[in-house]
């Protein structure tokens, strides 16, 4: 099986640049949506997703973040004790859409637990799903509205997602083999 | 923190007692949403057993545990069996075959929760036990002074009162001091003796002598209960030389905060308009219960060592 590689800083930077623009083409200026980043890997990309469409928009889109630890459903299941995040949603939820954001999406089970958060926050009149990058083996019943890059990836493999906080081109998405298992 | 029980901060580190205070400051959220609830402890079975009287502190883990979707059920001290002469042993044995995951349990006896944890699989959360120790309540405090102050190391915390009989106040004076802080204690020999001072603490006998330097004074409570003979006079000649009103507080930095575990005499450890002034945090202590117990019971029950699944997206 032939595995794409990761991005570099460009490639992760024109690939935000395109979510931004896809948003706003379905969503619009963002008057009445706006970005929920899930702690920890999505935030800094619903920040960078909100600078972007402020810069085509004039408008800066309302952020906020969701900590899924205490909705996880593999609390038992021999993890260390996750440390608890921040859940910030400064902004009425009800009647609004919103844009929940990422960095990987793989199983499906964290967009699941994030959905929960925000239902016990308020009734959104929709709720879109943003990643940066898409690697397969979903779990349940969920897709990306607003996908970067697809990677294909075997189960075992490990996708690493780093953005500096300085928005240098230090930033970059690393697909990590696991030997051994390939088919 | 990886344990089964708490049992008293005696043995608890400065980076655990960190981590249950970050842990509750998440939590504290929980309590200001819409819906108030979790759905971290669903399916996991919490027993309140009290044989002392108690109203915050039952009525806070039971809190604590609905906010994490916990199934609680209560004993208490008047409707349980042990009215009719069961044994504790004996009433933890039917409790255990009803398959709890945690109990908290208050008990007259020091050392109860201890013979508990030791015998049966569940964890055991101590909420207070004789005049041994009441961790959460100290905890509940440090996070109260924490939010006030920043840091604990360094600062003063006077505790005036009956220091001797108090759980509160050891458990503080265990937490306090592991924190960093100096702990004062003041109150007549019979409550707070010169032996006190091998916990660590200095000891002082009257009020004004701690007052000033403070940044926090704890005011405990006079515990009618566990008062023999001979531990003062009357009332009225406690209150009127360790009683803190604002003739005394004004001895004190205008910022000090003015701590009481509740439930408060009013009239004997401070006047009402002590217990009312802006100095005094008592209601937050309240709230920030809620926050510390649904912390313990996260850290002691949430995700257990079994052996699992990696992370996944």
């Amino acid at each position: 099986m032939v595995r794409t590689t990761g991005m570099n800083g460009v490639e992760v930077g024109r690939t935000i640049d395109r979510l931004a623009h896809e948003i706003i083409e379905q969503l619009g200026v963002p008057t009445d949506y706006s970005l929920v980043g899930i702690v920890t890997g999505g935030r800094p990309i619903a920040e960078r997703l909100a600078d972007r469409i402020e810069e085509s928009t004039g408008v800066r889109p309302k952020t906020g973040t969701v900590d899924i630890t205490l909705y996880r459903d593999d609390l038992y299941t021999g993890l260390e004790k996750p440390v608890l995040g921040e859940t910030r949603l400064p902004f009425e939820l009800t009647g609004q859409d919103i844009v929940l954001v990422d960095d990987v999406l793989f199983t499906g089970r964290t967009v699941r637990a994030a959905l929960d958060v925000i239902m016990d926050y308020g009734r959104p009149r929709s709720v879109k799903l943003a990643v940066l990058v898409d690697r397969g083996h979903r779990e349940l019943p969920i897709s990306a509205d607003f996908a970067g890059r697809f990677l294909q990836t075997l189960k075992t493999d490990k996708v690493e997602v780093h953005l500096s906080e300085e928005k240098s081109n230090d930033d970059r998405v690393t697909l990590i083999p696991t030997d051994g298992e390939d088919k | 923190m990886n344990r089964k029980d708490l049992l008293g901060l005696r043995d608890v580190s400065r980076e655990e007692i960190t981590e249950i205070l970050d842990t509750a400051e998440r939590f504290r959220s929980v309590s200001e949403r819409r819906i108030k609830k979790v759905p971290t402890l669903r399916g996991r079975t919490v027993v309140t057993f009290f044989m002392e009287n108690s109203t915050r502190t039952r009525l806070s883990f039971d809190l604590a545990a609905k906010r994490l979707s916990a199934d609680t059920l209560g004993f208490s001290a008047s409707s349980s069996a042990t009215k009719k002469g069961e044994t504790l042993m004996d009433t933890a044995r039917n409790i255990d075959a009803m398959k709890p995951d945690a109990i908290i349990i208050r008990h007259s006896a020091a050392g109860s929760p201890h013979m508990l944890a030791k015998a049966f699989p569940w964890s055991v959360l101590n909420a207070g036990d004789g005049i041994n120790e009441h961790p959460s309540q100290a905890l509940l405090d440090m996070l109260t002074m924490r939010d006030h102050l920043g840091s604990l190391e360094g600062k003063t915390i006077a505790i005036v009162g009956d220091v001797y009989h108090s759980r509160v106040a050891r458990s503080n004076i265990y937490g306090l001091t592991t924190m960093g802080a100096k702990v004062v204690v003041a109150g007549p020999g019979t409550m707070c003796p010169p032996s006190m001072a091998h916990l660590g603490v200095e000891v002082r006998h009257t009020i004004d002598e701690v007052v000033a330097d403070a940044d926090v004074i704890m005011m405990l409570r006079i515990q009618r209960e566990r008062l023999q003979p001979g531990m003062m006079s009357t009332v009225n000649e406690y209150s009127h030389f360790y009683g803190l009103d604002l003739e005394r507080l004004k001895l004190a930095r205008p910022d000090v905060l003015v701590m009481h575990p509740g439930p408060i005499n009013r009239g004997v450890e401070m006047t009402p308009d002590v217990a009312d002034s802006e100095q005094s945090v008592i209601l937050e202590q309240v709230t920030n219960g809620v926050a510390v117990r649904m912390a313990l019971l996260y850290l002691l029950l949430g995700g257990e060592q079994t052996g699992g699944e990696e992370d996944a997206s």
